[in-house]
């Protein structure tokens, strides 16, 4: 008896290390067999940067071109119009979705320190959207990860995993950022049909085009925009964008909080 | 105390009532397999990014490591195992070919009784009204 219990205990050990071998043994196998794995790279045209910024020319712009900068934004990423004709004007301010819009000088820039300005500057229409900051305290509100900075500086959501707790909202000192109280889809007039739209209940935001970077077109406003706005690396010295903001006097949005905006603006 | 013979038949009748769902699906006859309708886009192309049966089994695993690679890691090309080249997306590259949701992806997953909510946000016929 004593014998062939130990003989059994012998038999069981060795058959459970063969077992945990196992695995091993069929994935060295595997590799070896059958040439290359699938795996994943950016694109060939792929545009690639540390930081991207924009310089905004103020001078260079006025109604109608914002207009049409604003359109090309929303047209590409199908940005709902949830306007006060189908919806009536209060409901409209609450469920108003913008990634980039137009606004007064006092709205842009609160914290500029002169009481009195020009009058030229003060009537100028100014375009706002999202900062993409080199701090950006909507990525440090998220319980989720779903707002994050990318290593090229794109503040980006992931929408998979918003949860729709609307922290990054609070956190944003530009209100750069919009809560779908509503399905967009019924607002959309023309729909993109190879970028997706959003769902109830899910924050979106200005993605600088990470879709068009990555196939090396520039973002749509830079397109749309005729040269009043310059998209570029900040961190690179010798890009377009560093000469611009070397030639001209810029200024940021509330810049005194520490969020490191990455929009530039020339007044 | 000698009650083997009711102990079990207690576990006997335990397993029987344990097992019955499984029995049940034994007998119970089957609703027909849903069967897919290929466009002659997925026919010509024979093969889809992995083989048939990877895909049938594991499409749903490599969704999701597709949106997590190019949303979070900004890397939109997948290269499969014979060096063919496609862009990660679900309605651009996926519904291209499977141009047909409502024979093609919604057969199956009605079949299984499962609703993915991809579409809520994904265009789920990109054709459709090009």
């Amino acid at each position: 008896m004593e014998d062939s219990r130990r003989q059994f205990l012998k038999v069981a050990g060795t058959a459970a290390v063969g077992l945990s071998a196992a695995p091993a043994i069929s994935a060295v196998a595997a590799s070896g067999g059958h040439g290359a794995q699938p795996h994943v790279r950016k694109g060939a045209d792929a545009l690639t940067a540390k930081q991207w910024g924009l310089v905004i020319d103020t001078t260079k712009l006025d109604h109608e071109k914002i207009e049409r900068i604003v359109e090309a934004c929303h047209k590409t990423h199908n940005v709902p119009d949830i306007s006060a004709e189908k919806v009536g004007e209060k409901t409209a301010v609450r469920h108003e979705i913008k990634w980039i819009w137009e606004t007064h000088f006092h709205n842009a820039f609160t914290d500029q320190p002169s009481k009195y300005i020009s009058e030229e500057v003060e009537e100028r229409p100014f375009l706002v959207l999202c900062n993409h900051c080199e701090e950006p305290p909507c990525v440090q509100a998220c319980p989720t990860e779903a707002t994050f900075k990318r290593p090229d500086g794109i503040v980006i959501m992931d929408f998979h995993r918003c949860i729709g707790c609307r922290f990054c909202m609070a956190a944003c000192p530009y209100g750069s950022r919009s809560f779908n109280l509503r399905d967009p889809r019924p607002f959309i007039k023309e729909t993109n049909l190879a970028f997706p739209t959003r769902t109830k209940g899910v924050v979106e935001k200005c993605n600088f085009c990470a879709e068009r970077l990555a196939v090396g077109k520039p973002p749509a406003c830079v397109e749309a925009s005729e040269g009043a706005i310059i998209f570029g690396d900040l961190e690179d010295p010798h890009s377009e964008i560093r000469e611009v903001l070397r030639e001209h006097h810029t200024i940021r949005r509330k810049a005194s909080l520490g969020t490191g905006p990455a929009v530039y603006y020339i007044i | 105390m000698n009650d083997k013979g009711k102990i079990i038949a207690g576990i006997v009748i335990f397993f029987v009532v344990a097992s019955f769902p499984f029995w049940l699906n034994m007998f119970l006859e089957k609703g027909p397999a849903p069967e897919l309708v290929l466009t002659p886009k997925a026919k010509a192309a024979e093969k889809c990014v992995r083989d048939t049966q990877f895909m049938t089994a594991n499409h749903m695993q490599l969704l999701d490591e597709w949106r997590d690679t190019v949303v979070r890691k900004a890397e939109r090309i997948y290269v499969n195992a014979e060096g063919k080249e496609f862009n990660m997306s679900l309605s651009n590259t996926c519904l291209d070919c499977h141009s047909n949701k409502a024979e093609f992806c919604d057969r199956c997953h009605d079949y299984a009784s499962i609703e993915p909510y991809c579409w809520d946000c994904h265009i789920d016929n990109p054709k459709e009204t090009k």
